[in-house]
């Protein structure tokens, strides 16, 4: 099996584990952090700032490298614009996340975990994503 | 704004976070990749030859990760609240509006902030405003 399936299987369960360990895989405790009017669970801003004082080290080599380090070509994002397209979808996003307190990670360790809610909200945002995919794909009438 | 000291677990909370990125790191230095789970997942909605497996491996091991947690130690609680009716909008909601703002928490909330794009500072922004008055209007103007 070539290494760079091995390492994405890896990285996928560090990503989920992650998940699990900061509460985040917690719809509620998401909730708990996008309820500023309630009792506020500042938690999921620890989550972030642990994750991007990381990452900030590791994009930084990153863009000065054209390959990765298992040989495959670094595709790191050229776009630096703002569009609609972005803010719009950001916005429909956060509703989404808001009312279920789900985003797409969290969904997927929640699904592995067996909740039969999860299994509800993958399917449907798999069907959103299906329905992405086909509205693009339509030509123009 | 009332601090809920008794939810708020700091120590866990920057562990994950840490693994999190810990994650983000990996993939993009070996795999050369964004670790942005909305578009790995949507990636295999328009499937193109030889850039199938590496989603797939990543996908599964995020699935297996709570299998594995709950051979070592019990699963933390994962509490939904939504209904049934409630998560099917939601998830379509998340679905398209991921793909049409290319990413969501993971892509632009830590990947695109640690790469300092204006976009993806921009996106965390947007998402995390419509998220928190969702909330603000779900639970103190309808009171659900």
């Amino acid at each position: 099996m070539p290494k760079h399936y091995v390492s994405a299987l890896f990285t996928g369960l560090i990503f989920g584990l992650g998940l699990l360990l900061s509460g985040m895989a917690n719809p509620a405790k998401v909730l708990g952090f996008l309820d500023l009017a309630g009792n506020w669970d500042p938690s999921l801003l620890l989550v972030m700032g642990g994750a991007i004082a990381i990452g900030l080290v590791a994009f930084s080599i990153a863009g000065r490298r054209s390959h990765s380090l298992l040989g495959q070509a670094m595709r790191l994002p050229l776009k630096r614009e703002l569009d609609q397209r972005l803010i719009l979808g950001s916005l429909g996003f956060g509703v989404g996340w808001g009312i279920a307190g789900l985003c797409p990670g969290p969904a997927l360790v929640a699904l592995g975990a067996g909740a039969p809610k999860a299994i509800v909200f993958v399917a449907a945002m798999l069907t959103g994503m299906a329905l992405f995919e086909w509205f693009e794909r339509k030509p123009a009438a | 704004m009332k601090f809920d000291m008794l939810a708020f677990t700091p120590w866990s909370a920057l562990a994950g976070g840490i693994l999190i990125g810990l994650a983000a790191a990996m993939f993009i230095l070996l795999n050369g990749r964004i670790a942005g789970i909305s578009g790995i997942l949507g990636g295999l909605l328009a499937p193109v030859k030889g850039d199938i497996a590496w989603r797939l491996a990543f996908l599964g091991g995020m699935v297996i990760a709570p299998v594995l947690w709950r051979i070592a130690a019990s699963l933390p609680t994962l509490e939904i609240t939504a209904s049934y009716p409630m998560l099917v909008i939601a998830g379509l909601l998340v679905g398209i509006s991921t793909r049409y703002g290319s990413g969501c928490t993971s892509g632009h909330g830590v990947c695109g902030i640690s790469r300092l794009s204006p976009r993806s500072l921009a996106a965390t922004a947007a998402f995390m405003t419509s998220g928190f008055l969702t909330v603000f209007v779900i639970r103190h103007v309808l009171g659900v």
